[in-house]
């Protein structure tokens, strides 16, 4: 089975671990993800908030780009990619003069009905049947599912999970062993872009979230969305500054738990690029 | 050679400002048939009436047409002035020159024309008009009241002491609905159940009254004044001759965990059990999903103990059928419930609740006997968090409208708190207080400025539970939207009314309008708020729309008169709009082959059939069909299936329209 | 105070949203994560575009909450009405730039958006390096997260040469067509 991929920026930088542990749990499932050729990055958090027509090209350059390449379905792990190639398809869609002047921009043209999975989706329809015959490792542990934002959201275009109170990855996590808690921060933001502007606001938002976890007695923080990640994990000095106390929870991708339980080394997850330690798991 | 007159009218300016009426009524003058035209400024008027009974009388006219608006306004008031001046009222048709000519076309020769030839077709469609009698038709003097509540108590209680009977049913074990659940009643914190149970008994004595409770609407057929209600009575699995109320069957059940649905789920029940101390009837049922004997086939322990033998197993249910002559739905409402609030945790946390559940709480024969309990650890909430408008004014979550009732029993429940918990602090999130009735805003200010309540403006974004607490997230808009965070013991959610589960598979069986909310839809939303648009069939109370005590009373008063003065009139008279089967002369006597196509097809049951027979020898001499004028209501359908064109309805031959219709075409 | 509507006229137009749709229940700033850092939380925003007042517009352009919200999208997943403030937000953001009337304390993180969509905008791709030093240049933070640099290199996480794509004049179309300064 072959199927598009989509990996933007962060999974190609400072989330070369969630990119690994996606591509290291494919194969055992007897999938192959390629990479769109010549992919550019979605202009994620910072395009749509100055231009709106921008915020929908670069989306689609690559929307188009997959297409020609002959793909029907991508995956797209990243969930802020995957709430701008959503939005854009579904804006796009919409909208037909829109949709012609974003061709003239990019210089394709394109049917713009290709299928976005985002990592959890990707799980449901290819690996969740096949995961209790992989598993060799229990994952028997506590974890807190953190959706943030974007996963879910907007439900109006997405539409696989309800925003409140989402289910679908402590379902996963149940599959594999472990027991999810309830929590109160499933889908509160972490504070997302505003991590190098506005450090001080991601350590209370970031905080808080994390303390929360903590408190209730998760031994991991499950995400699905690079950017949450690298605000709970890369800024946990500040968050420990704001809330007074050492934190030592670490944050794990899903790819990257449920990679454990099938028996993937935790080098080739890349567990060992958090800034948290992940020794306890 | 017919005779026709033709009053073409100008309705004040409404029609003659598009359309020539002078010339209308010139044109008329010319038609075929016609004897007698004119026009007149306001034709509905009493000179205008006169000049119609006069032209009837000078020129002996034998049928009229009345150029004016809509039959649905003035044609029984032409029709009763016609009728006045001895021309048979069926002879008297309108052609719509408002609604079909000058409402909807600009001023022009062609809309004159339009008129004319609106005119020249219903003239001759009256040229071969019969002369029509009204059909009168026997009431049955009796009353079928769907629902126990205070509506339908009420509604019963009002006909019964005008001497009519009424035949009460209710779905569950006992009457007396959620008024029966209530505590205490705003404005006036009277006990609610302190109220009701006396009218509950007076129910179940009064000798006019029929009640069945564990009974349902199976079926209804016929028609206003003659209607047939089969009725399905439940098997209770007692025979209530033999009961005496004793209640030793329920102590001794050993299912004793079952969730009470008098409690909403707060308290337990058993498999046996009388739903509440005041019940009426006070005797017991079987729930039959929860019973070990039924489930598992082993246990009769109620019938071990029953001092009189009263337990009667596996009996059936059974059905009986009444005929009504008038029907009254007070099927109530309920409250929403489930997970359709993940953002309050409803159904995760337990001490997040409803309004109803709050009721039982705060209620002296509820489960905590009056005392503000929470449901988790039974410890007296400190601080307690009241929502209002939960799923109401929600267009998200699919109910626009205002549930009504919320803003002031949430006033109620805050003031019943403080009350009972003087330390405690209760905060209400509102978006809008809507206290209009009489004496509601003093009510909500006494909470406000006696009873310390406080009022936020905003609405919650979500409750979440941390430590033992309910972490509850809202705002205070008239702050400049500040949000405001509260740390609670318990949370009441004041959750939208609507309509109660089954209300559209009711409404369909007995074809009854219904809103998108499945709410029962009234005929007109001013002036007949109690009628249904199914002639003979009122509603009242809450099945209707969410409304409060004095609200539900008043409407089932309402509809309570509108059938017994349908009740108190003789007969009935109906349209003779209906289907007859020609006959004709000897050998033939009719057209009709007796195939009976029509009886399969028709929808009201009303094809008969009728035996011809020969008058001496009495031998039958052909089968044909025969229309029930009782039943029918001139849908046509027959018409149309009959195979040998044997049927038509009356007042719309096929003859007549054919006629109309040709007129049109052939100008 | 201007009666015509041109505000929500506007706003409609270029967004499709219906500004009075909104009855002002503040759902959604009772579960914004960053109201009570907002000089304006979102339902107060609603309420000064439902003004259609001139002034009050101003006062939202120069605001720092517009900057703040990160477009979640808390707010419109719970809101009763189904009022897209997210949209808004963007609309209001460039707005706030074409006016040139960003207010100064959301400086940095407009600086950051532009950073970003210029290490884009040279390569078709985001190199974090790149874009870093862009907003340090930018906002003259030049010391902010230094210490992070030793341990993201220990973890591979750094990459200083940036990944370009083949399609750059294509992106340089993109860019110009749609008329990012």
């Amino acid at each position: 089975m072959k199927l598009g991929f989509y990996p933007g920026c962060s999974l190609n930088g400072t989330a070369r671990e969630y990119n690994e542990s996606v591509k290291a749990l494919a194969p055992v499932f007897g999938i192959e993800l390629i990479d769109i050729d010549d992919w550019n990055c979605c202009g994620a958090s910072a395009a749509h908030a100055v231009n709106r027509d921008l915020s929908l090209a670069l989306p689609a350059r690559t929307l188009a780009l997959a297409e020609k390449q002959g793909f029907d379905e991508i995956v797209v792990p990243c969930a802020a990619c995957f709430n701008r190639l959503a939005v854009a398809q579904y804006e796009l869609n919409k909208d037909e003069m829109l949709k012609k002047s974003v061709e003239k921009s990019i210089d394709m043209t394109f049917n713009n009905d290709i299928k976005i999975l985002n990592v959890v989706q990707f799980i449901d329809k290819y690996i969740k049947d096949k995961i209790l015959e992989k598993i060799s490792h229990k994952f028997e542990h506590q974890v807190a599912c953190y959706y943030g934002c974007l996963l879910v959201r907007p439900n109006k275009i997405i539409d696989f999970d309800r925003v409140e109170d989402p289910t679908s990855l402590d379902e996963l996590m149940q599959l594999i062993g472990a027991t999810p808690i309830d929590w109160g921060f499933k889908t509160e933001c972490c504070g997302a872009s505003l991590s190098i502007a506005r450090t001080d606001l991601v350590a209370k938002l970031s905080g808080n979230i994390v303390k929360d976890a903590a408190d209730r007695g998760a031994e991991a923080i499950i995400v699905a969305c690079p950017m949450c990640h690298s605000n709970l994990d890369m800024r946990r000095p500040q968050i420990d500054e704001y809330v007074g106390e050492k934190i030592s929870t670490p944050v794990i991708y899903i790819t990257q738990a449920i990679g454990l339980a099938v028996g993937i080394a935790p080098e080739k997850l890349g567990l060992q690029r958090h800034f948290v330690k992940v020794n306890t798991l | 050679m017919s005779k026709i007159g033709v009053f073409i009218c100008h309705c004040g300016e409404n029609i003659s400002a598009t359309v020539d009426c002078e010339r209308v009524a010139k044109s008329a003058s010319e038609m075929e048939g016609v004897a007698f035209a004119t026009d007149y400024k306001y034709m509905c008027s009493d000179p205008g009436q006169s000049l119609i009974k006069n032209a009837i009388r000078e020129y002996h006219l034998d049928g009229v047409v009345v150029g004016s608006c809509s039959p649905r306004m003035h044609e029984p008031t032409f029709r009763r002035a016609c009728s006045e001046a001895g021309l048979n009222p069926y002879l008297c048709e309108i052609a719509n020159l408002r609604e079909h000519v000058s409402w909807v076309h600009e001023k022009s020769e062609a809309t004159t024309l339009k008129a004319i030839d609106i005119v020249k077709g219903v003239v001759e469609k009256v040229r071969r008009n019969k002369p029509l009698n009204a059909i009168e038709v026997p009431i049955t003097k009796k009353a079928l009241v769907i629902g126990g509540g205070i509506a339908g108590i009420q509604a019963s209680l009002d006909i019964a002491n005008c001497g009519q009977k009424v035949i009460l049913i209710e779905k569950g074990p006992s009457i007396g609905g959620h008024m029966s659940q209530l505590s205490e009643t705003f404005p006036t914190l009277d006990c609610s159940q302190c109220i009701l149970t006396p009218r509950m008994v007076e129910v179940a004595q009064h000798p006019n009254i029929t009640l069945y409770t564990y009974a349902e609407l199976e079926k209804l057929d016929g028609f206003i004044g003659n209607f047939k209600a089969t009725i399905r009575l439940k098997a209770k699995s007692v025979d209530y001759n033999k009961c005496t109320g004793c209640g030793l069957c329920t102590t001794k059940c050993p299912q004793k965990k079952i969730p009470s649905e008098f409690n909403e789920g707060l308290g337990t029940r058993t498999a046996i059990f009388t739903p509440f101390p005041q019940a009426v009837p006070n005797k017991p049922a079987i729930d039959k999903e929860h019973c070990n004997y039924y489930q598992k086939g082993k246990c009769k322990v109620c019938q071990k103990f029953c001092p009189t033998g009263a337990i009667e197993y596996d009996k059936p249910d059974e059905f009986i059928t009444e005929d009504i002559g008038a029907v009254i739905v007070t099927t109530g409402f309920n409250v929403l419930k489930t997970d359709f609030f993940p953002e309050y945790g409803y159904g995760k946390y337990k001490d997040v609740i409803t309004g109803l559940q709050f009721e039982r709480l705060a209620s002296a024969s509820g489960p905590t006997l009056g005392e503000i309990r929470r449901p988790s650890d039974g410890q007296i909430p400190k601080k307690i968090v009241f929502i209002s408008c939960c799923g109401s004014r929600d267009p998200a979550k699919g109910i626009p409208y205002c549930s009504k009732i919320c803003c002031m029993y949430t006033a109620k429940h805050a003031m019943l708190y403080q009350h009972k918990v003087h330390d405690g602090e209760s905060t209400i999130f509102y978006m809008d207080v809507r206290a209009g009735g009489k004496n509601y805003e003093e009510f909500v200010r006494r909470a406000v400025e006696e009873d310390h309540v406080n009022y936020v403006r905003g609405r919650v974004a979500r409750v979440y539970e941390k430590n033992g607490k309910l972490i509850v997230k809202g705002v205070d808009t008239l702050l400049g939207a500040k949000p405001v965070e509260i740390e609670a013991d318990m949370v009441v959610l004041a959750t939208a009314g609507v309509a109660n589960k089954g209300a559209e598979e009711l409404a369909q069986k007995m074809h009854i309008s219904y809103d998108p909310y499945h709410f029962f839809a009234e005929a007109h939303p001013k002036l007949k708020p109690v009628e249904t648009n199914t002639a003979g069939i009122f509603l009242a109370g809450a099945c209707q729309a969410p409304k409060d005590i004095p609200e539900t009373v008043a409407s089932a008063s309402g509809a309570a008169v509108k059938a017994v003065s349908l009740l108190s009139q003789p007969t009935l008279v109906r349209e003779p709009i209906v289907a007859v089967v020609n006959r004709c002369a000897p050998p033939m006597f009719s057209t009709c082959v007796g195939c009976f196509m029509c009886e399969t097809i028709c929808p009201y049951n009303a094809i008969e059939h009728e035996e011809i027979k020969d008058r001496r020898t009495g031998k039958v001499i052909k089968t044909v069909a025969k229309i029930n004028p009782g039943l029918c209501q001139g849908c046509g359908t027959c018409v149309s299936f009959c195979r040998s064109k044997s049927i038509d309805i009356q007042g719309y031959t096929n003859e007549e329209m054919f006629a109309e219709v040709t007129a049109l075409l052939n100008k | 105070m201007a009666t015509n509507h041109q505000i929500s006229t506007r706003i409609k137009a270029a967004t499709g949203v219906d500004i009075a749709m909104c009855y002002q229940c503040g759902k959604c700033t009772a579960g914004c994560v960053l109201a009570g850092d907002m000089d304006y939380p979102s339902s107060m925003i609603m309420r000064m575009l439902q003004t259609n007042d001139e002034e009050n517009y101003r006062k939202i352009i120069s605001s720092e909450a517009i900057w703040l919200c990160q477009n979640c999208e808390n707010c419109i997943g719970r809101c009763p009405k189904e009022v897209d403030i997210p949209k808004v937000m963007d609309y209001l953001r460039a707005d706030s730039v074409k006016n040139k009337c960003v207010s100064p304390k959301a400086k940095p993180i407009l600086s950051f958006y532009q950073s970003f969509l210029g290490a884009v905008k040279t390569s078709g791709r985001l190199s974090e390096v790149f874009m870093t030093i862009g907003f340090k240049l930018r906002t003259l933070r030049l010391w902010q997260d230094i210490n992070l640099v030793p341990s993201m290199l220990a973890k591979g996480k750094l990459k200083f040469i940036p990944e370009s794509i083949k399609g750059k004049r294509n992106l340089k179309n993109i860019f110009k067509s749609t008329n990012n300064k």
